[in-house]
């Protein structure tokens, strides 16, 4: 078959929904998207435990410390699903991770902000995790068959992270006005960073046309940024807050919420690395990859000794 | 036309019938192997597909296995494999390779026209 004849082959089998597999024919350029948007979203998921994890020290109860420990938990088995998703396409992992640590590759920017009250838990929980679900639930039915899979099993496990979130603002929403002011500082804050989570306008995205017709991507960043304000300006008024845009306001002609603009200055700058957090995050994986090399070496040691035994006893 | 086909074989599928030279991955030195993991869900179903990890030996499969993929009571048994040892069937020949069940109709119990008054059948 000729290259055209394979190119066509491969859209007629994603137009019609059927998923491709790792072994067929696919085009170089949907290998190289998908390993590039897979294994960013697994470093997002390894990355992301870093700004939780700082509180699981500090959390104020055993109780929420121990959700705490099981989110965190859970985003480290997101990392994993979504690595081994990659590894299909042919990519290893001690690649991905040289990658991540070079900083080859991006991880979501918003893991660059710093965790500084304890409402930032709730926040994250509810607007992070809440952003990244309305991402991640169109990826479910994306094109490639091993990264759908990783992501059906990570949606079934993201709804508690947000339900947390949202409850935990909730109680103290409820509490002393100290704590009323801290819910809306982490509100303050994390605010902007969660809308810009949905990547740049659809004008300025490049990737979006081919990923589109590939069916990787179902919804454009501009669609599904609309869907999380019209959410969230609703949930907020569930925890008698606000959120920080004195322009959002329910348009009732586009039956949608309008919002104020976005400040992608911010949004490239922490891209290109010089968000708050930017260089700990990174010291933080690769001291854990260094720290961890005699583990991974010793293990190895260890399983070659034992085959070894056997094969002595056997013989 | 003869296509110089770039393949790579890795991942959830075998290394074995890599046909010589193609999309050849040198093993990375320091890498754990790569297992595949399967996991029955409850008691009277099948071990079924779940994904994949990287674990120094079966054990260690097995254990990270437990970690990574039953965190919430999805499995009451799990099996692992590594990765190199599962041989796959080829996509490129599944059309020719299931053809022979293809015109095999009445192998369907829709098939064979019947009475509707014959019952319980
Ligand atoms: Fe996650
Ligand atoms: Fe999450």
């Amino acid at each position: 078959m000729t290259t055209q004849e394979l190119e066509k082959n491969f859209q007629d089998k994603v137009d019609a929904e059927v998923r491709i597999e790792p072994r067929d024919w696919m085009p170089g350029k949907y290998r190289q998207t998908l390993i590039r948007q897979i294994s960013q979203h697994a470093h997002s998921e390894i990355v992301g435990m870093l700004p939780e994890g700082n509180w699981i020290s500090r959390a104020p109860s055993l109780k929420r410390k121990q959700i705490l420990i099981a989110k965190v938990q859970d985003e480290a088995g997101h990392g994993l699903y979504l690595y081994s998703a990659a590894e299909t396409l042919g990519i290893t992992r001690d690649e991905m991770i040289e990658q991540l640590h070079s900083g080859k590759a991006k991880y979501s920017s918003i893991f660059n902000y710093p965790t500084i009250t304890w409402a930032d838990m709730g926040a994250i929980g509810w607007l992070v995790d809440g952003a990244a679900i309305m991402n991640q639930v169109p990826l479910c039915r994306t094109s490639y068959g091993p990264y759908s899979r990783a992501m059906i099993r990570v949606c079934k496990e993201e709804s508690f992270h947000q339900r947390q979130g949202f409850e935990s603002l909730l109680v103290l929403s409820n509490g002393t006005p100290e704590q009323r002011a801290m819910v809306q500082d982490a509100i303050d804050r994390w605010w902007w960073p969660s809308i810009m989570m949905f990547g740049p306008h659809d004008a300025e995205s490049t990737n979006t046309e081919a990923s589109m017709k590939w069916k990787i991507k179902r919804f454009s960043n501009d669609e599904l940024r609309q869907r999380f304000v019209d959410m969230i300006a609703e949930q907020v008024k569930l925890l008698d807050m606000t959120l920080p845009d004195p322009e959002l306001k329910w348009n009732e002609a586009r039956g949608h919420y309008d919002f104020g603009k976005i400040n992608w200055e911010e949004f490239w700058n922490v891209v290109s690395g010089n968000g708050p957090c930017n260089k700990q995050r990174l010291d933080a994986r690769r001291k854990a990859w260094e720290e961890g090399a005699w583990v991974r070496e010793a293990a190895k040691a260890h399983a070659e000794k034992r085959v070894l035994r056997e094969k002595q006893q056997a013989a | 036309m003869n296509q110089t086909i770039i393949k790579y074989y890795y991942g959830d599928y075998g290394d074995k019938e890599m046909p010589s030279g193609a999309g050849q991955h040198s093993p990375v030195a320091n890498e754990w192997p790569l297992w595949e993991v399967f996991i029955r869900s409850k008691q009277g179903l099948d071990h079924k597909h779940v994904g994949s990890l990287h674990a120094a030996d079966a054990r260690m499969a097995i254990e990270n296995a437990r970690d990574v993929y039953t965190r919430r009571q999805e499995g009451v048994s799990i099996w692992v494999v590594e990765s190199k040892y599962i041989h796959a069937s080829n996509p490129d020949d599944a059309e020719s390779f299931y053809e022979p069940a293809n015109d095999k109709v009445y192998r369907h119990p829709t098939f064979y026209d019947l009475p509707d008054e014959l019952t319980h059948m």
